[in-house]
């Protein structure tokens, strides 16, 4: 049973069913992470997925460039409780980029430039639900915000929206990325309040 | 490329309920355990520390952090985290926090929280920005405002430990009244030298006039990076941006810069 806080009273009650249990609601973008924001130069960026049998599936910006460009109207959940309605965003839905390739393995390890790196079900990057973006409210993403570009998997955890996104590695069991290693949850579901471990 | 963080279980809340759903593995949710209010220090004019005893919290590492829960006459409960002040075993916990204007929960925390009141908290949380006893490298800590909060645990905890571990700190206030654990930051510590940086208004006769933190203020007091320093950045955001962005053109390795941010919430 929790202790009432003597003479709290806290914001309104005002219902507000899409947002996740223990988040509140800012209008800012806060920036977590947890180094240097790395800078990369579009000429220098690639992405690429590799599978269990090493073969390498890989675009340079411009390839990219030249993908179905998606527009994403999106709310977002951080985990450190702050959640931002109505965002959007540019990029390219990972069904696209994984259109080509074929693999047996459930799991993916995301990585990115400055060596974060995060993990995912294959299913939770399939079937409209994850893009790599590159654009956020009609602008280049800001590098601190994760340009040139990042995923964007807004139905999970804002941390498993990997910033300055590199590569994602085929795995054939789920192992834990870099806050999931830290402390965080290892699939991070806003609506399940996923946080930590 | 290999990740950054160790795998150690450092961190790891208090199990109490494991479930699974079809859809999502198994995840943990830590216990709340109920503190009570010792006492109460004001730091500045916005920011207070405040110390409590928590039984059954078991000690954290320095540069944690804790989810502290309100919680409303009706059921309405708000959570936020914050940084500890302290590190080590034991179940006395300080907390420092900085009101934030529009802020649900610091508020009450600065201005309305008094000695013997109950308060949530779990954790503790975290297991990057962290600073243990059996590093023996130097460490640079910069910190902006009150980001001194986790460097000020990793100080404490260098000195508890009795390490001879080279610590450096460079602490970045608007004015003199900014400054959190002044007194004790000012008292000589044995393998710890102290920079202040202020960017509003100097003390009297300062030889450094007010600005924010640059460049050639990491070159001139911080550990250069041929000696591979742990460093350990905490404060807003565009202060550990700046900072961040010029320890690595002074050529830091990224991979030894923790940065800690604090939004705007």
């Amino acid at each position: 049973m929790a202790v009432i806080s003597r003479g709290f009273t806290g914001r309104s009650r005002e219902h507000t069913p899409e947002l996740p249990p223990g988040q509140y609601l800012t209008k800012d973008f806060p920036v977590l992470s947890a180094g240097p924001t790395p800078d990369i130069a579009t000429a220098d960026w690639s992405f690429s997925i590799r599978t269990d049998d090493a073969t390498l599936h890989s675009w340079s910006w411009d390839e990219l460039h030249t993908l179905p460009i998606e527009d994403i109207a999106t709310d977002i959940h951080c985990v450190t409780r702050w959640s931002k309605f109505g965002t959007s965003w540019r990029g390219v839905s990972l069904d696209t980029l994984f259109a080509g390739v074929e693999t047996s393995d459930e799991y993916v390890m995301a990585h990115s430039y400055g060596g974060y790196t995060t993990n995912l079900p294959l299913q939770d990057l399939l079937g409209g639900k994850a893009w790599v973006a590159f654009e956020f409210e009609g602008e280049p993403l800001d590098p601190e915000h994760g340009g040139p570009a990042r995923l964007l998997i807004p139905h999970l955890y804002f941390w498993k929206s990997a910033k300055w996104i590199r590569s994602l590695e085929m795995m054939s069991s789920d192992e834990p990325g870099f806050w999931e290693q830290n402390g965080y949850n290892m699939y991070g579901d806003p609506w399940l309040e996923q946080r930590y471990w | 490329m290999a990740t950054r963080g160790s795998s150690s279980a450092i961190g790891d809340p208090l199990v109490i309920s494991e479930r699974e759903t079809r859809d999502a593995p198994p995840h943990r949710i830590g216990l709340w355990h109920v503190g009570v209010v010792v006492s109460t220090h004001t730091e500045t004019p916005t920011g207070r520390s405040i110390v409590l005893d928590v039984p059954g919290w078991g000690g954290n590492l320095a540069g944690q952090h804790a989810d502290v829960r309100l919680t409303a006459s009706d059921g309405y409960q708000a959570v936020r985290s914050y940084s500890i002040a302290s590190a080590g075993d034991s179940d006395r916990v300080e907390l420092a926090v900085d009101r934030f204007p529009t802020g649900e929960v610091s508020p009450y925390l600065v201005d309305d929280l008094l000695p013997g009141d109950e308060l949530e908290l779990r954790g503790p949380l975290g297991g990057w920005f962290v600073w243990k006893p059996t590093q023996t490298e130097s460490v640079q800590l910069i910190g902006g405002g009150s980001g001194i909060v986790p460097l000020v645990a990793m100080i404490r905890s260098h000195t508890d430990s009795a390490s001879t571990a080279p610590f450096r700190l460079l602490y970045s206030v608007r004015t003199s009244d900014d400054a959190f654990f002044r007194s004790e930051l000012e008292r000589p510590t044995p393998h710890l030298d102290v920079t202040w940086l202020y960017t509003r208004r100097v003390p009297h006769g300062w030889p450094r006039p007010a600005a924010r933190i640059s460049l050639a203020d990491l070159a001139a007091s911080a550990f250069a990076s041929s000696l591979s320093p742990a460093v350990f950045v905490c404060g807003p955001t565009g202060f550990v941006e700046t900072v961040a962005t010029d320890l690595v053109a002074l050529g830091h390795d990224p991979q030894r810069v923790k940065t800690e941010r604090f939004g705007g919430a």
